[in-house]
């Protein structure tokens, strides 16, 4: 089998997996309170560390900064000014757009 | 007070598929785009027409999948591929774990519907309270899926038709999506101190790590809301 091929697989056999690990896992039980506490704070942690790695992330590993940050900033201002979601995510789109066009 | 994302409107009732559907929408729109670069890339890396397609529905992870495609056909080793992937997508062993509770039925349901978790899908179905809605999450990830497997066919056929997303700026909408979902969660103060520490753990951690692990490692922060309890 060709190395495309087992690498097709392979991660996604393993993906497959991990997605399903914490429903499987937990499943019908009702954590304890505390750790339902730590799970309900986890949302907030990975979303602000996805802004983080994907406003600054560079290809492998560190950081690169660039367009993205322009636009991320874009899209805070529409926050800040009560934009819907479509908004905001169209401001940051279009100011990285502009900002590339002009560099 | 802070209500400026238009879906999260609230509306009393229950939140259909649809709703997930339509949620989705905007974001939609830049997987499709990066489901054409994928194609792309991946054709060019000599992964063929079908291989990228296979994983596109199988993988589902749009960074794991470039990364495999980037380091096969820069001549990269498969094992450093796939090592790479596993890693990208090890996040979702602390986001699975925050959706767990979300998912109903028999085991093999609750396994397969878990494939739709993607960061967006998860991120979309966020609850004020911080638990998930388990229609928002399917809606927003079949259609997702849709438009990511659809973005990559067209990308393997006719990738030089359209246009690279990076020049539309379609990467930055994520972070930015991202951040308008944030936001709606950090009004209590023990889930602000969480963000701004997974947001610290993922900034120390970005120079001297791989991608994947900073963001795994920032789930850590959600112990915060466990000293809250005691």
């Amino acid at each position: 089998m060709s190395a495309i091929w087992i690498s097709v697989i392979v991660v996604g056999l393993a993906t497959m997996a991990i997605k399903a690990a914490g429903p499987l896992l937990l499943a019908r039980r009702t954590p304890p309170p505390r750790a339902q506490a730590a799970l309900e704070h986890l949302a907030p942690a990975l979303l602000a560390a996805l802004v983080v790695t994907q406003a600054l992330g560079g290809d492998n590993g560190g950081f690169t900064i660039d367009a993205r940050l322009a636009g991320l900033a874009a899209g805070a201002t529409a926050l800040l000014l009560r934009a819907p979601l479509l908004v905001v995510i169209t401001a940051a789109a279009v100011t990285a757009a502009l900002v590339r066009l002009v560099a | 007070m802070r209500r400026p994302i238009g879906f999260q409107a609230k509306q009393p009732g229950r939140r259909t598929y649809l709703d997930g559907v339509r949620a989705a929408a905007p974001i939609g729109v830049a997987a499709l785009a990066f489901g054409v670069s994928f194609g792309v890339l991946a054709r060019a890396a000599g992964m063929g027409r079908v291989a990228p397609v296979v994983m596109s529905v199988t993988t589902f992870a749009g960074s794991a999948q470039f990364a495999v495609a980037s380091i096969l056909g820069a001549g990269g080793g498969l094992v450093t591929a796939i090592v790479a992937a596993v890693l990208l997508n090890l996040r979702y062993g602390p986001i699975g774990l925050s959706a767990a509770t979300t998912f109903e039925g028999p085991w093999w349901r609750r396994a397969l519907t878990a494939q739709l978790i993607v960061d967006e899908s998860w991120a979309i179905a966020q609850r004020d309270d911080g638990r998930l809605d388990r229609h928002l999450l399917i809606g927003a990830g079949l259609l997702l899926l849709v438009g990511w497997t659809t973005g990559t066919v067209i990308g393997t056929l006719a990738g030089d038709l359209v246009a690279d997303p990076e020049s539309l700026g379609l990467d930055a909408a994520f972070p930015a999506l991202f951040l308008a979902l944030l936001w709606s969660q950090v009004r209590e103060r023990s889930r602000l101190l969480a963000a701004l520490a997974g947001a610290a753990i993922a900034l120390a951690l970005m120079p001297f790590t791989g991608p994947g692990i900073p963001i795994v490692a920032a789930s850590l922060a959600c112990l915060i809301g466990a000293r809250k309890q005691a």
